[in-house]
């Protein structure tokens, strides 16, 4: 009675591929990361080796994880400009704390701020309905600040990167990355919540259509909070890691992440009105942001010149994608 | 009021005001649209001839909204032409069909709501005076173009749209389920001067699911059927077998649009009733309203719109607080902060508008299991197998067309609405909330829905069921509460809730006072419980 299958009539080979990809959304990624490394390896033959792509790895997946908070902000509508913040101060305050106090209890403590940002968002935004961009902004500016009041009372005690930290952030092991064995459970862990938990269906939901969530029993508040507790938690970790590959804890340390996990959710699919995107398409385009920094690099332009390429590209590529997997 | 487009005084106003020249004005052939691997429409054809209303039918899915769509210029086609006046149609936004003199009025209110009337039409560039008359001309008096159109009734909204879309002068008028959401005093006067429209030499596309409309309207009809255009007939008296023919193809069992439903009376349960309403007051929108709803029980609430009947759902289903009274489920008195609270009652609320249930962009699958992950401690991972076994046997006793189930919001009216009340099928709730469940919705599904409603009845679940269209209430209901200016007026038994006395008690008019023959031999005994 309602639509019918045109399986009879033989399908142009264009139209035969945008449904492909619109049904896979992930190949045009995957595409254009490839076509992005065989670019680099043209213009510097040779760079493209073992070393250079657990390198990549390497650098991606802070971002990766911190885009996986971004994604899951994004699919309930929200955005959470907080991530850096609290990666940073995660970052920090193990860093000084670890001079006193054992590794796992350094990093215990360092995580706590990060968490109580998320909370503070999560209540702000589900309970008090604070526009997700503002509460997060706001948080973050607290955040920042708080950290540069604790620097004062640490001025003392210097900051130091456990080795542990830095083994999983910059180690290598029969040439894969260390840093896999915290992502790969962390990424399991996203994809498994987006995909197969009543959590996950709820963030959907949530973003898609607020008032049929409701309708449905759905109570907005709890959700919303546990999403930005989770995402605290998680920029925490991140920060951890990063500062493990850094190994200069500063106050600004992951501050240039910011903006490139929502460039990397974006890039990946997810829409940043809530309801539609995954994780998978992320975590390519964190790869796709790492290889591009890459190759503006060895571009050897101006600093000013990088960025504005950048931001075109990374404009370009969304557009494109929207117009390839969309298919109208 | 100023003498606009006279009808009356109009020349070609004698007969039924068919031109000489039969030159259709727009002319639409072939006309296709795919959705990825699934054809909305596949071979659409229309022709409307000047000064012509003329009817576009279809069963739901048949391809009605996406030819709408396409003309009005809010989808483009994948194949086809469309011409107007002669000249190619290639819209690509809903002002550029304007400027090619085609308008339309669509089944939601098109207004801005956080502008005023005068706003909006500023916006539209619409002749203010014109659109004053007709507004005067459709039944609302006294307009005030500073009120915001967030806070006028829909039933106004839609006459507004409708003004505005006359003011404009099109030359084609697309009218998509004018009158589902009118009450059937305003409804009368959009048929009055639509009529008068087309006698004064402009074409009329017209949308409904109601015959008597059509009948009463329209000189020809556009048939579609599974995106195809199945054929066209002059609308003669008795034309409506035909075109039911014509709408189900070959599955026409000599059904008239009545015969599903009358499985007789449930059962009612005895014992506390399910739901008990007492004295129940919301600000000044529901005053002292007091029924119960039982076990087993259909009970039909009639009323025009805007006398309250929203505010009582909304009260029911914990969307809002009542400033008085009590609500009393089993027995026990329930006070609901959320919908949830409702939910966790075992009451369910279908919406009337199918947007504000469901999650347009995710699969049937995910819409139908919503109300599962609702709660906090089911939260976890989700057990796929029984899920899906669960979403199956909705799918099946609904009979919804799944097709398209990657995106509900690709479904057809009809299938989106069966989505909606699948899912608490599903979830298994003891009563069931529908607020004009079959607005906008084929003849076929609304049977479905009548039929599944009594089966939920005489499994032991109860139903409160407001309807808009009266002919429903004895399809449907064991009683109907009439509820009229935030009372209840009446409650009628099935047997005496025919349209003339359901219409009397909707007007706030005493029962004992129906026009003879109406009520003729039956006892007008004490039908209050």
């Amino acid at each position: 009675m309602s639509n019918s299958l045109t399986a009879d009539a033989p399908v142009p080979f264009g139209r035969r591929l945008r449904r492909l990809m619109s049904d896979r959304p992930l190949i045009p990624l995957i595409l254009l990361l490839v076509l992005l490394v065989v670019v680099l390896q043209i213009l510097r033959p040779g760079i493209v080796n073992e070393r250079w792509i657990a390198n990549t790895i390497k650098f991606a997946i802070p971002l990766a994880i911190l885009a996986g908070c971004q994604t899951m902000a994004m699919l309930t509508g929200g955005i959470d400009l907080s991530v850096s913040t609290s990666a940073t101060m995660a970052a920090f305050i193990m860093a000084t704390q670890v001079v006193n106090h054992d590794p796992s209890v350094a990093i215990a403590i360092a995580l706590v701020p990060p968490v109580l940002i998320g909370l503070a968002n999560g209540i702000g935004i589900g309970v008090f309905r604070v526009h997700p961009l503002i509460m997060t902004l706001g948080t973050s500016l607290i955040g920042s600040g708080f950290l540069q009041v604790y620097q004062r009372t640490v001025i003392a005690t210097g900051t130091s990167v456990p080795p542990g930290l830095a083994w999983l952030g910059t180690g290598l092991t029969y040439g894969v990355p260390n840093a896999l064995l915290l992502f790969v459970p962390v990424a399991g862990f996203i994809l498994f919540l987006l995909n197969r938990t009543g959590f996950g269906r709820l963030l959907y939901a949530v973003g898609d259509n607020e008032r049929a969530a409701r309708l449905a029993g759905v109570a907005y508040w709890q959700v919303i909070t546990a999403l930005y507790v989770l995402s605290g938690l998680l920029s925490g970790i991140a920060g951890l890691l990063y500062v493990g590959l850094i190994k200069a804890p500063s106050l600004s340390l992951a501050d240039p992440l910011m903006l490139p996990s929502v460039a990397a959710a974006v890039i990946g699919g997810t829409s940043i009105f809530g309801g539609r995107g995954g994780y998978t398409g992320t975590i390519v385009g964190a790869l796709i942001l790492t290889v591009l920094t890459t190759l503006l690099t060895i571009l050897q332009m101006p600093e000013g010149a990088r960025r504005i390429l950048f931001g075109l590209i990374v404009l370009l590529v969304t557009a494109a994608y929207l117009r390839i997997i969309e298919d109208r | 009021m100023p003498a606009l487009h006279h009808p009356l005084v109009d020349p070609t106003s004698k007969s039924r005001g068919k031109p000489v020249t039969t030159d259709p004005i727009l002319i639409a052939t072939g006309v296709a649209k795919h959705y990825g691997a699934v054809a909305a429409l596949r071979d659409a054809s229309l022709s409307v001839l000047p000064g012509e209303v003329h009817a576009l039918m279809g069963a739901n899915g048949a391809g009605k909204s996406t030819l709408v769509k396409i003309l009005t210029g809010a989808v483009r086609p994948s194949a086809g032409s469309i011409r107007i006046r002669g000249r190619e149609h290639t819209v690509r936004s809903p002002a550029e069909a304007r400027r090619a003199g085609l308008v339309s009025v669509y089944q939601e209110p098109s207004l801005i709501p956080d502008l005023d009337v005068l706003a909006n039409l500023r916006l539209t560039d619409t002749p203010v005076e014109p659109f004053r008359a007709f507004v005067e001309e459709l039944g609302v008096p006294d307009l005030d173009l500073s009120e915001t159109a967030r806070d006028i009734p829909l039933a106004v909204l839609r006459v507004l749209d409708l003004a505005r879309a006359l003011a404009i002068e099109p030359d084609v008028l697309l009218l998509d389920e004018m009158t589902a959401a009118l009450p059937a005093n305003l409804a009368e006067r959009v048929l009055d001067v639509v009529k008068r429209q087309s006698r004064s030499g402009r074409s009329v596309i017209f949308i409904s699911h109601r015959f008597i409309e059509i009948q009463a309207l329209c000189d020809r009809a556009t048939i579609l059927r599974d995106g195809e255009t199945v054929g066209v007939v002059d609308i003669v008296p008795r034309i409506e077998e035909r075109i039911v023919e014509l709408m189900l193809g070959a599955k026409v069992e000599k059904t008239r649009i009545r015969a599903a439903a009358t499985t007789g009376a449930s059962p009612i349960a005895a014992g506390p009733a399910r739901l008990a309403v007492r004295h129940l007051q919301v600000g000044t929108k529901l005053n002292d309203v007091s029924f119960d709803l039982a076990n087993g029980e259909v009970a039909g609430v009639v009323a025009l719109e805007g006398q309250g009947q929203d505010e009582l759902f909304a009260v029911l289903s914990g969307s809002i607080r009542p400033s008085g009274g009590e609500v009393l489920v089993d027995g026990a008195r329930v006070a609901f902060a959320h919908p949830a609270d409702a939910i966790q009652a075992g009451i369910a609320y279908v919406p009337g508008d199918r947007s504000e249930a469901l999650l347009g962009h995710r699969s049937v699958r995910e819409n139908i299991a919503l109300p599962f992950s609702a709660r906090l401690r089911n939260w976890g991972p989700i057990d796929m197998r029984r899920e899906q076994q669960t979403v199956l046997k909705a799918i099946e006793r609904l009979q919804i067309d799944t097709r398209a189930q990657r995106e509900v919001q690709r479904l057809s009216g009809g299938n989106q609405q069966k989505v909606t009340i699948a899912r608490w099928v599903a979830a298994g709730a003891r009563t069931i909330l529908c607020f004009d469940p079959t607005r906008g919705i084929d003849v076929g599904t609304k049977r479905q829905i009548y039929q599944l409603m009594r089966e939920l009845a005489g499994q032991g679940h109860s139903v409160l069921y407001y309807t808009s269209e009266l002919e429903e209430v004895q399809l449907v209901c064991d009683r109907a509460i009439v509820i009229f200016g935030g009372r209840v007026v009446d409650v009628l038994p099935v047997a005496l809730a025919d349209e003339a006395a359901l219409t009397r008690a909707a007007y706030g008019l005493p029962r004992d006072a129906a026009p003879a023959g109406v009520l003729a031999g039956t006892q007008d005994g004490a039908a209050a419980p």
